[in-house]
C-alpha cells in the first residue's frame, strides 16, 4: 500500500515507518505514547470514512455516529453484561455496522446532497437518545473508567494493541479497496449510470461499503475504550464527523494513506497549538480554508501530482475523451 | 363543554403556544438556510454561527443604548443588518469562487466559517451567558383559555413569524430580483446568458438568508440565555426542518418549523426527559414516508 501512495521507494519507507511505530514505546514519553495511540485510531476512522466517500462517491456526513455506537456498544457490553471484555470489542464494530445498515438502507434510496443530510438527521436521532439517556448511556457525563483486559491495561500493552489492530484494519481496508469489489465501488463512483448498465448492482454495493466503513469506524470506537477507558456522547456529535471530513481532505481523499496522514497533521496540530492558547477552532477552521482553496487534493494528493505529473496528466486525457457524453442529472 | 376542556386542557393549550413561538424562530433561521439551499446549492452550516452572532450583536446593541425599549429595537433592527454585511463580505471573498466545486467543499468552507466565528465569538464576547432584557412594551403576560399566564413577548413573536413569511414570499415571487434569483437557481447559466449579472444575485440571495439568521437570532435574545454552543443545536434543527419541508421551499420551511416546534413542546408534556427526542423521531416518520420532503424541492 506505500508503494502505490509514494513511489517505488514507498516499500522501504513504509517498513521503516512500521519498524518505527513498534519501536516508540521503548523511548518515548507516556504522553506521546498516547498521543500516537490516538491518532492511530483516529486515522483508522479517516481511513474507514475515506472508504465511501473517496472511494465510494457516497457523501458520509455523519461518520462519527459508527464510532461512537461502536465504542457505547463496547463499553456497554463490558459494564453492563459482566462477560469477559473480549466480547465487548467483538459486540462493538458489529453494532456499528448494524446500525450502518439500517441507516444505509434508509438512505440509500437518496443520493449526494440528500444522503448526507439525512444520515446527519438520522445521526442527530442516534445522538440525542445517548445524551438524554441517563440510567442506560450516562447521559453528558459518559462512561468512565472502564475495565479492560488485564493484558491490555498497561499503556505500552493498549498501544501495541492499537498499533496492531490498526494495521490489520488497514491491510483487509487496502484489500477491500484493490479487490474487485473496490473497483466497482470506484467505477459507481466515477458513473453510476453506466455501471448500472454493465450489471453491477449499485445500490448493494453502496450499502456494503456504508456497512464495512461503519464496521472498520466501530473496531477504532473499540479501541478507543483501550486508550482512554471512556465514552462520551460528542463521540457522535456532527461536529467531530465534519472534523474527520476535514482529516481525510488534508490528507488527501482519492490517496489510501490520506486520511491517516490527515488525522496525524490535525491530531498533532491540536496538541500543539493547545500549549499556547484555549482557541483551537479558529486554527483549524483557518487551515481548513487554506486547504480547500490551495490544497484541494489534500497533502497526499498533491505529492503524487508531483511525483507521477505526466502520467496523470495522460490519464486524464483519456478520461475526458472518455466520459464525453452529457453528464447524467441526479436526481 | 367538559369534553373540550378535557381535550384542550389550559396545560396543552399553553404548550401548544410555546411550540408555536418556538415554530416562529425556527421558522425564520431555516427559511433562510432553505433560501441559500435553494438558489445556490449551499448547505450552509456557517448559519447557525450567524444565528448566534445575531444573538450577541442584539446584548451589545441594547446594552449601548441603554437597554431601554429604545435599545430593543434598534438591535432588531441592526443586529440582522450587521450579519448580512459580514455575510455579504464572506460570500463576496470566500464563497463565490468556489460554486463550481463539489458540494463538498462548500459544505467543510462553511463549517470552517463557523469554527472560525465560534472562536471570534468566544473572543469579542467571552464565555458568560449574556441575557437581554425583554422590552418594557412586552413585559408581563396574558391569561389564556384556562387562565395559564403566556408571555406577552412570545405573542409578539407569533405576530412577527407571518409577517416575515409574506414578506419573504413577496421577496421571492413578487419582486424582480426574486424571479430572477429563482430562474439562477434553476439554470444559472442561461440567466447569466441573458445579461444578468448572476454573481450579484447570488450575493444578494446569500445575504437576505443570512440577514434571516440574525433577525431569528435577534428575536430569540430576550427569551433564552445567549451563549456559546447555541448555534451548534440550532443548525442540526433547522437542517432538519429543511429537509423535511422539501429543500428550497420556504413554505416547507414553515410546515417543517410547524411540526418541529409543536413536537418538540408537546413531546415535553408526554414524556419530560425525552421531549427533546419527539422532533427527531417526527422527522424520521416524515422521512420514512417521503424521502425527499413534504413539499416540492426547487432542486
Amino acid at each position: 500500500m506505500f508503494k502505490n501512495t509514494l513511489g517505488g521507494k514507498g516499500r522501504i519507507v513504509g517498513s521503516a515507518v512500521i519498524v518505527l511505530l513498534f519501536l516508540f514505546p521503548l523511548f518515548l514519553p507516556r504522553f506521546y505514547i498516547y498521543l500516537i495511540s490516538i491518532i492511530l485510531l483516529t486515522g483508522l476512522l479517516a481511513t474507514s470514512l475515506n472508504l465511501p466517500l473517496g472511494y465510494g462517491g457516497i457523501f458520509q456526513f455523519h461518520h462519527a455516529v459508527f464510532y461512537g455506537v461502536g465504542a457505547y456498544a463496547a463499553a456497554l457490553m463490558i459494564t453492563k453484561s459482566g462477560l469477559s471484555p473480549w466480547v465487548g470489542f467483538v459486540v462493538g464494530p458489529f453494532a456499528a455496522a448494524f446500525l450502518s445498515l439500517i441507516m444505509g438502507l434508509i438512505c440509500i434510496r437518496l443520493s449526494k446532497l440528500y444522503f448526507g443530510m439525512l444520515q446527519i438527521s438520522l445521526g442527530s436521532l442516534v445522538w440525542i437518545i445517548v445524551y438524554r439517556w441517563y440510567s442506560f448511556t450516562g447521559g453528558d457525563n459518559g462512561i468512565h473508567g472502564i475495565p479492560v483486559p488485564e493484558i491490555i491495561s498497561s499503556q505500552n500493552n493498549a498501544y501495541y494493541f492499537t498499533l496492531l489492530v490498526t494495521l490489520l484494519s488497514l491491510w483487509a481496508l487496502y484489500k477491500i479497496i484493490n479487490s474487485p469489489f473496490g473497483s466497482a465501488l470506484q467505477g459507481i463512483r466515477d458513473n453510476p449510470v453506466r455501471s448500472g448498465m454493465i450489471g453491477i448492482n449499485v445500490k448493494l454495493h453502496q450499502l456494503m461499503v456504508l456497512v464495512i466503513a461503519g464496521f472498520f469506524a466501530g473496531v477504532a470506537g473499540s479501541l478507543f475504550i483501550v486508550v482512554d477507558t471512556a465514552v462520551f456522547p460528542d463521540m457522535l456529535f456532527w461536529t467531530l464527523s465534519l472534523e474527520v471530513l476535514i482529516m481525510c481532505l488534508l490528507g488527501g481523499w482519492f490517496t489510501f494513506l490520506g486520511p491517516m496522514l490527515g488525522a496525524a497533521v490535525i491530531i498533532s496540530l491540536r496538541t500543539f497549538v493547545s500549549g499556547f492558547t484555549d482557541y483551537w477552532t479558529l486554527p483549524l477552521g483557518i487551515l481548513m480554508m487554506l486547504v480547500i482553496f490551495f490544497l484541494p487534493n489534500g497533502i497526499l494528493g498533491y505529492i503524487q501530482d508531483k511525483l507521477y505529473g505526466k502520467i496523470a496528466e495522460q490519464a486524464e486525457a483519456v478520461e475526458q475523451t472518455d466520459l464525453a457524453q452529457p453528464a447524467v442529472k441526479e436526481s | 363543554m367538559d369534553l373540550i376542556y378535557t381535550i384542550f386542557s389550559p396545560k396543552l393549550m399553553s404548550q401548544i403556544f410555546v411550540g408555536l413561538s418556538r415554530t416562529v424562530i425556527l421558522f425564520i433561521v431555516a427559511s433562510g438556510l432553505s433560501l441559500i439551499l435553494g438558489v445556490l446549492r449551499i448547505p450552509n452550516i456557517w448559519h447557525g454561527s450567524l444565528y448566534m452572532v445575531g444573538a450577541f450583536m442584539t446584548f451589545t446593541i441594547s446594552g449601548a443604548i441603554g437597554g431601554g425599549s429604545l435599545g430593543f429595537w434598534m438591535a432588531l433592527f441592526l443586529a440582522p443588518l450587521g450579519v448580512a454585511f459580514v455575510s455579504l463580505i464572506a460570500e463576496r471573498s470566500f464563497f463565490q469562487h468556489l460554486y463550481e466545486r463539489e458540494h463538498i467543499m462548500l459544505l467543510l468552507l462553511t463549517f470552517a466559517f463557523s469554527l472560525v466565528f465560534g472562536d471570534l465569538v468566544k473572543m469579542v464576547w467571552g464565555m458568560e451567558y449574556k441575557s437581554v432584557p425583554v422590552p418594557r412594551v412586552f413585559q408581563g403576560s396574558v391569561h389564556l383559555f384556562g387562565g395559564l399566564p403566556f408571555p406577552l413577548y412570545n405573542v409578539f413573536l407569533l405576530g412577527i413569524g407571518p409577517i416575515v413569511a409574506v414578506a419573504l414570499w413577496l421577496i421571492v415571487n413578487k419582486t424582480k430580483i426574486g424571479k430572477i434569483s429563482r430562474a439562477a437557481a434553476v439554470d444559472r447559466e442561461m440567466v447569466g446568458a441573458v445579461g444578468i449579472n448572476v454573481s450579484w444575485v447570488f450575493a444578494f440571495v446569500f445575504m437576505i438568508g443570512c440577514l434571516l439568521a440574525g433577525l431569528g437570532g435577534a428575536l430569540v435574545a430576550p427569551t433564552v440565555n445567549v451563549s456559546l454552543g447555541m448555534d451548534h443545536t440550532l443548525i442540526m434543527e433547522a437542517f432538519l426542518i429543511v429537509i423535511i419541508g422539501g429543500l428550497g421551499n420556504i413554505w416547507g420551511a414553515l410546515l417543517g418549523a410547524l411540526i418541529f416546534g409543536l413536537a418538540q413542546s408537546l413531546g415535553i408534556l408526554i414524556w419530560p426527559q425525552f421531549g427533546i427526542v419527539f422532533p427527531y423521531a417526527a422527522v424520521i416518520v416524515v422521512l420514512l414516508l417521503r424521502p425527499t420532503g413534504l413539499l416540492k424541492s426547487t432542486w
